[in-house]
């Protein structure tokens, strides 16, 4: 068998793949973070929870509905973003002229009421999701074994995060975004619906973290539990890259997840804490984050 | 002339704050002396160490500002180090105490370097985040027993005399350890330095130009804050003789910002309040399970969304005098 540093590479590779999954819904996750986090000022607390839900809605779709996976991709986001829209309504509204902390508390607050509800039906066991059959097998790339569904999630990943990076850096849409960032009272001033875009934006926020849930569905169990502690990562994440700008989110996303990737396969006991490390790293060198601007 | 006057309004009216604050712990203290003779004191001994939790926990946040999200690190690294010195090596229960809270406050300075290099949201993300790895390490370390926790932990003879497996003496002994605790806090925030701190809460930009180092009192705030959880969280491992990871686990970080918050953030009084009403709700709502989780988050929406003050703090506005 072939190795690399020791490590027989099939190891390497599969736990590279492996990273690289991870890596992507650090990507999704942080990325909608970071653009609630662009407009609204708020941490969304409730984006783990929002993500369980994503997942949650797939399998209601094909347990209840008899819906499958590519039905749940495109109705799990938009539910998930509505609901992200109601709650922005109704209670985030009320918040903005208020410390910024209100907002945490706030979602961290709903975090717990839906991940409580949820674990009151469903227990903390995870429910089984089935890959859909188009993507299901797996192909040879000589080196390894690619199963296809795990090479969709990479791709799908690469293509939501590149597209949103495009529309919020490239479009005239976008640059109502980053002024309304810059200066909500300006952009209003010049006719813009700045509390409409805010409510979008933030139903966008959590419907990428819908999406992130059902493309995780088949990989991990749709359990009530499977937000809570990948949100706390994703926070790190977050961190580390910075949140000022939006392809610093991404790349630092499955950057991270390819670290930790590697850390499991040269050594796994740091494999849970390894992000972390790098998050203390990081702000002792550069507190605002590889990509970030003090604000 | 007039700057004279308004020192001499501030003078009274932070002397009258400290007159009703005075009557106000005097009733406290009395309430918990009578308290074990009418309540089960385990029961009691329990709010009371979070009683000291949340305290510890408001000072950084109702005083400094520094919203936290991972105090549960020196909570349980206190626990930790506290149950193992006191079974493991033996330590009388004074030492082991002391020695679990000056863990905490080591971990304090190592985090709170970090942790205050960013502000406001950040240092919330950073503080859970830092937190998770503590209780990653503790999952893995062998000293911890893993999911078992350090079981058995013997109460021992306080200074050799006093035999802490009676329940009475124990609750005393914790009784003395809250208040000694809660005094503390109480000087710092009336100290100079508590008023600096106030200062760098409200204004920090200003409170830079006025010539503080607020980076050196926001670190203070943060390793006092820590040491004081960490008292809290070692008395703890003794009352339950137990430390587990329960007490590192972010719920619990989550737990401490409910109660400073249902009681109301910056008010003297607030935590102390708060922590008895969700502990003796847990108490009362445990076989619901899961939906102990719910009321929570219920519980945080309605004190975000209509009353931010908290209960101490609703209660000190309507007598219009601070608590």
């Amino acid at each position: 068998m072939t190795e690399i540093f020791g490590v027989p590479t099939q190891a390497l590779f599969g736990q590279l793949l492996i990273g690289l999954i991870n890596g992507s819904f650090y990507a999704l996750l942080s990325l909608g973070l970071a653009v609630i986090f662009g407009l609204l000022n708020i941490i969304n607390f409730t984006h783990g929870a929002q993500y369980m839900l994503g997942a949650f809605f797939a399998y209601f779709l094909l347990n209840k509905a008899g819906l499958g996976y590519w039905w749940s991709l495109a109705i799990a986001p938009l539910a998930s973003g509505a609901f992200g829209m109601l709650i922005e309504r109704t209670m985030l509204k009320q918040l903005y002229k208020l410390d910024h902390l209100y907002g945490l508390l706030l979602t961290f607050g709903l975090a717990l009421i839906i991940q409580g509800l949820f674990r009151n039906e469903y227990g903390s066991s995870g429910l089984p999701y089935p890959i859909p059959e188009e993507l299901s097998g797996a192909r040879n790339l000589g080196f390894m074994f690619l199963p296809n569904y795990r090479a969709w999630v990479i791709f799908a990943s690469l293509v939501v995060c590149v597209g949103t990076w495009f529309v919020i850096e490239r479009t005239k849409l976008g640059s109502y975004l980053r002024a309304a960032t810059e200066n909500p009272a300006l952009v209003q001033a010049f006719g813009i619906n700045v509390p409409r875009m805010i409510t979008l934006t933030y139903g966008f926020g959590v419907g990428l973290a819908g999406l992130a849930g059902v493309m995780a569905a088949p990989i991990y169990q749709v359990s009530p539990q499977m937000g809570a502690d990948l949100i706390i990562v994703v926070f790190a994440v977050v961190v580390i890259g910075g949140m000022g700008s939006i392809m610093g989110s991404i790349v630092t996303g499955f950057a991270l997840g390819l670290v930790e990737g590697l850390t499991k396969v040269f050594y796994p006991e740091a494999s849970n804490t390894v992000i972390f490390i790098i998050m203390a790293i990081v702000l002792m060198i550069k507190p605002a984050g590889l990509f970030g601007t003090q604000r | 002339m007039a700057s004279e006057d308004r020192a001499a309004a501030g003078v009274t009216r932070e002397e009258g704050s400290l007159g009703h604050q005075r009557i106000a712990f005097t009733v406290m203290v009395v309430l918990f002396v009578l308290a074990p003779f009418v309540f089960y004191p385990v029961f009691l001994m329990k709010a009371l160490t979070f009683a000291l939790f949340a305290c510890a926990f408001n000072l950084l946040i109702g005083f400094g500002g520094l919203l936290s999200f991972g105090h549960a690190m020196f909570l349980g690294t206190a626990g930790y180090v506290c149950a193992h010195a006191a079974k493991e090596w033996g330590f009388n229960p004074e030492f082991a105490i002391l020695f679990g809270t000056g863990a905490s406050a080591l971990l304090g300075i190592v985090t709170g370097l970090l942790a205050i290099r960013r502000q406001g949201i950040y240092f919330a993300m950073i503080t859970l985040a830092l937190a998770q790895m503590i209780f990653f390490f503790y999952v893995q370390t062998p000293f911890t027993k893993g999911e078992d926790g350090i079981q058995a932990v013997p109460r021992g003879m306080l200074f050799g005399a006093i035999d802490l497996s009676r329940p009475l003496a124990m609750y005393f002994f914790v009784l003395v350890i809250f208040l000694a605790g809660f005094l503390l806090i109480y000087r710092i925030i009336h100290s100079p330095f508590g008023q600096v701190l106030k200062a760098i809460r409200e204004n920090e930009p200003r409170a830079i130009s006025l010539g503080y180092r607020t980076d050196q009192y926001k670190l203070l705030a943060f390793v006092l804050s820590a040491t004081l959880a960490g008292l809290a969280g070692a008395t703890k491992a003794l009352v339950f003789q137990l430390a587990s990871l329960t007490d590192v686990h972010w719920t619990m970080s989550g737990e401490v910002v409910l109660m400073t918050l249902l009681g109301g953030l910056g008010t003297v009084f607030g935590p102390v309040v708060g922590a008895f009403i969700i502990i003796t709700m847990e108490n009362y709502l445990a076989a619901l399970g899961q939906w102990v989780t719910v009321i929570q988050g219920a519980i945080f929406v309605a004190c975000v969304l209509a009353f931010r003050r908290g209960i101490i703090g609703e209660l000190g506005h309507w007598l219009k005098k601070p608590l």
